[in-house]
């Protein structure tokens, strides 16, 4: 039985070209990008090609990248750094954060850690539709705010937050606005020389890209002290020794996946309308509710509550039956506890005990779908069965 | 052409790349995933790290898997440290860390921590009788390396832990990137707390390292989040790579006396045809006694480093000066300086490195290279009043 994968969100299958493209990096040119001889300057070419290209691509220059080891290390360098230069700034004043309460634990877990040690921090909430309003980013600012920190694309609902308006907000008040944006790449045009963003988590194995790469783009205006210390790799932002080959692959998976993004969402979009209405007409309209916001979405992750079948156990049959989905974020998905980002959308038990998060791929086609729902119809006849 | 910069980096072996490979294309799941794709990435990662387990003969939990060296030497530093706080703030450490480890320190010294650097002996050895006379009741940590990254030298590890027995608040972290895979040792049974190792180093890929931290021993979580490896280390897990280092450590050290022994034999045609040329210096004893097996250190005092390594990549030999991390850089080398070296021997120093697959003959013929580049470089040696050797 061939697997069909609707967890796109949590990891993606990497593409054959992205391998391609890395393998001479494990093979031939092995060398270390801080040695001054060929096999080094060899490697720090391919480097500076690929962060050349990636900035292309993002529209920043090549020195606002720095290499993580992927969208936690992006996301805890922004958050803790921030911290630390306000401190160094303004020694003696009590930082101050400001987040919201649907983030990826890649931004929660540093904030309380940030508390603990004596940061204050808000976290913003969103509506029933995971929608963060503006406005109360605004009204949550204070003077000793020391950063505003808010998911692009939430990665259980799919909702997009609007980033322009919060980063107009940021820079009228000169605060750093740092954007997780793990879950945008590939979805939505991320251009940073139009968007008021100052920090930007990316994560390569998100669009088919290797595991264990990350970016953290930081306006050159910006400087904070880097998580690691050591060979000063990274123009002194971030030591250790480059995974050179997982950077070529980001590269690689960016230039496929991360500019033509329209073409991409229109064969998601499809995938994703197919999947509703084949379930609509198999469980009928009121057997399943989609959570997230209706229009301001992107069209990969669906979470859909089915009414009466709770989470574990459809999860559980589904993975049977060959199909990975997923009851949120995957780095939780172990623990199985019911979700934070629903709890915050503030929505009823029994949606949030019954939520599945199905998120698609450029690997994933209409039959799949299809057979999904099928395979979601003929679960819940067994189940509810009496 | 021969490849001579082990320590700065190695190729992995063929069989690693394909390991790396099939994972990347067959397991992509995401290991805290609860499907099965999902399980069988989870299975990777635990069959990986019992396997770097039963190599180190320590247990499958003690191993906190990272990115690489540099975030194993960062995390077990600042993460034990700032975890003993409340038991003390003096730490000790040596001149001759690897940066990963002496900038971490220096960080935590602005934290207000009380740093003690002990010094080295001219042999490059940590100087025991120093170091018991800094431990104190106030002491939480001790960070030596294993084996010099720059000239070689093994630090007596046992002789340390011995030492920290009598102070139970102090634990011992050891840089073991030079180490693992190149000596047989258990850090369980050397007595080490912390030991940070990275997989390229072994003949694995870049981006991968791991820490062993040892049952019981705190650490304060540099990265949070989804609360990966433990909680120690947040981050999805980078399931291609770690099985990677996984088989590269079980390659490296499957027959480990034997590649010892063989390093070994042409360690000693390089000491003895680097003796044979007057104007260089071999660091260390000529037997190589007390030095790892895989590096060869030497100085050419009155020639700048960079000259030399440049002149050999010309005859397709490739050394280096010294850590990979700093040779942009043209200071003298603060871990010879450390040893007593006059600054025409510190910045004069060349390190070559090398796996257990070449042969003597493969040494013959650099030891060729070196005698006609120095033969080359003679007319431009700067004399100094200062210089060590006696150039003729």
């Amino acid at each position: 039985m061939d697997a069909i994968y609707l967890d796109n969100a949590a990891t993606t299958p990497m593409h054959p070209e992205v391998l391609e493209a890395m393998l001479p990096y494990f093979r031939e040119h092995y060398g270390n990008p801080s040695s001054i001889h060929s096999f080094g300057r060899d490697a720090r070419t391919a480097l500076n090609r690929a962060r050349d290209g990636m900035a292309a691509i993002l529209g920043c220059k090549p020195g606002e990248l720095i290499y993580t080891s992927g969208g936690t290390e992006s996301n805890n360098t922004a958050i803790f750094g921030a911290v630390s230069a306000a401190q160094a700034k303004r020694p003696g004043v009590r930082p101050h954060i400001v987040t919201t309460a649907v983030e990826h634990h890649a931004v929660l877990h540093p904030c309380e850690r940030l508390e603990q040690l004596g940061c204050d921090v808000t976290y913003v909430a969103a509506d029933s539709s995971g929608l963060v309003n503006a406005s109360d980013v605004e009204a949550a600012l204070r003077p000793e705010t020391a950063l505003i920190s808010v998911m692009y694309v939430n990665n259980e609902v799919g909702t997009v937050q609007p980033i322009e308006a919060i980063g107009t907000i940021a820079r009228e008040r000169g605060i750093p606005f740092h954007v997780d944006a793990v879950q945008a790449l590939g979805k939505l045009p991320l251009k940073l020389d139009e968007l008021p963003v100052d920090l930007m988590s990316l994560s390569a194995h998100k669009i088919y890209g290797p595991k264990g790469v990350g970016l953290l783009y930081m306006r050159s205006t910006l400087a904070f002290p880097p998580y690691l210390y050591g060979g000063n790799q990274e123009r002194k932002r971030r030591s250790g020794t480059e995974n050179v080959a997982g950077i070529v692959g980001f590269a690689k998976a960016a230039q496929l996946f991360a500019q033509d993004v329209a073409a991409n969402n229109a064969a998601i979009e499809r995938l994703r309308d197919t999947l509703l209405q084949r379930l609509a007409a198999a469980l009928g309209p009121d057997g399943f509710a989609v959570s997230g916001h209706p229009v301001h979405r992107v069209p990969h992750i669906i979470n859909i509550s089915f009414f009466g079948l709770d989470t574990e156990t459809l999860l559980m049959n589904l993975d049977l039956e060959g199909v990975a989905a997923s009851s949120g974020s995957a780095c939780t998905a172990g623990s199985l506890e019911t979700s934070h980002v629903l709890q915050a959308m503030n929505l009823p038990d029994e949606v949030t005990r019954t939520a599945i998060r199905f998120s698609l791929g450029l690997g994933n086609s209409i039959p799949q779908v299809e057979k999904v729902a099928d395979i979601i119809a003929t679960i819940r006849r067994r189940l509810t069965y009496r | 052409m021969l490849y001579l910069d082990y320590a700065a980096t190695t190729p992995p072996y063929p069989e690693v790349v394909e390991a790396v490979r099939e994972v990347m294309v067959r397991f992509y799941g995401n290991p805290s995933s609860i499907h099965r794709i999902g399980m069988e990435a989870e299975r990777l990662v635990i069959q990986s790290r019992e396997t770097i387990a039963g190599i180190l003969r320590v247990k499958p939990a003690e191993l906190i898997f990272t990115s690489c060296g540099t975030e194993s030497n960062n995390l077990a530093v600042k993460g034990a440290a700032l975890a003993a706080r409340n038991r003390g703030n003096h730490m000790i450490t040596t001149p001759i860390e690897h940066a990963s480890v002496s900038e971490s320190v220096r960080q935590l010294e602005s934290l207000g921590f009380r740093i003690t650097v002990v010094p080295v002996d001219e042999s490059g050895a940590v100087r025991l009788d120093k170091l018991e006379e800094a431990l104190d009741a106030e002491t939480v940590l001790v960070s030596v390396m294993h084996v010099n990254n720059e000239m070689g030298r093994i630090q007596p590890i046992a002789d340390v832990a011995r030492l920290l027995k009598a102070y139970p608040a102090a634990l011992l972290h050891v840089d073991g990137v030079q180490s693992v895979g190149k000596l047989p040792f258990s850090p369980a049974e050397l007595g080490i707390d912390l030991l940070s190792a990275s997989a390229h180093k072994f003949r694995g890929p870049k981006g991968a390292g791991f820490l062993y931290c040892r049952e019981g021993v705190r650490l304060e979580p540099l990265l949070a989040g989804g609360g990966q490896e433990g909680g120690s280390r947040s981050g999805t897990e980078n399931v291609p790579l770690i099985v990677g280092m996984a088989k590269a450590l079980r390659m490296a050290t499957d027959r480990l006396d034997d590649a010892i022994e063989r390093k070994r034999l042409f360690r000693a045609v390089l000491a003895e045809g680097i003796a044979s040329i007057p104007e260089l210096r071999l660091t260390g004893p000529t037997d190589g006694e007390g030095m790892a097996p895989h590096i060869v250190h030497l100085t050419f005092p009155g020639m700048k480093s960079e000259v030399v390594v440049h002149a050999l990549e010309r005859h397709g030999y490739f050394i280096s000066t010294k850590s990979a991390c700093s040779s942009g850089e043209e200071k003298p080398s603060g871990t010879l300086l450390a040893m007593g070296f006059d600054k025409p021997r510190a910045v004069s120093g060349l390190r070559i490195s090398y796996p257990e697959d070449y042969t003597e003959d493969d040494a013959r013929r650099f030891v060729t290279a070196l005698r006609d580049v120095v033969a080359e470089l003679r007319p431009m040696i700067r004399k100094s009043k200062q210089a060590g050797g006696s150039p003729r």
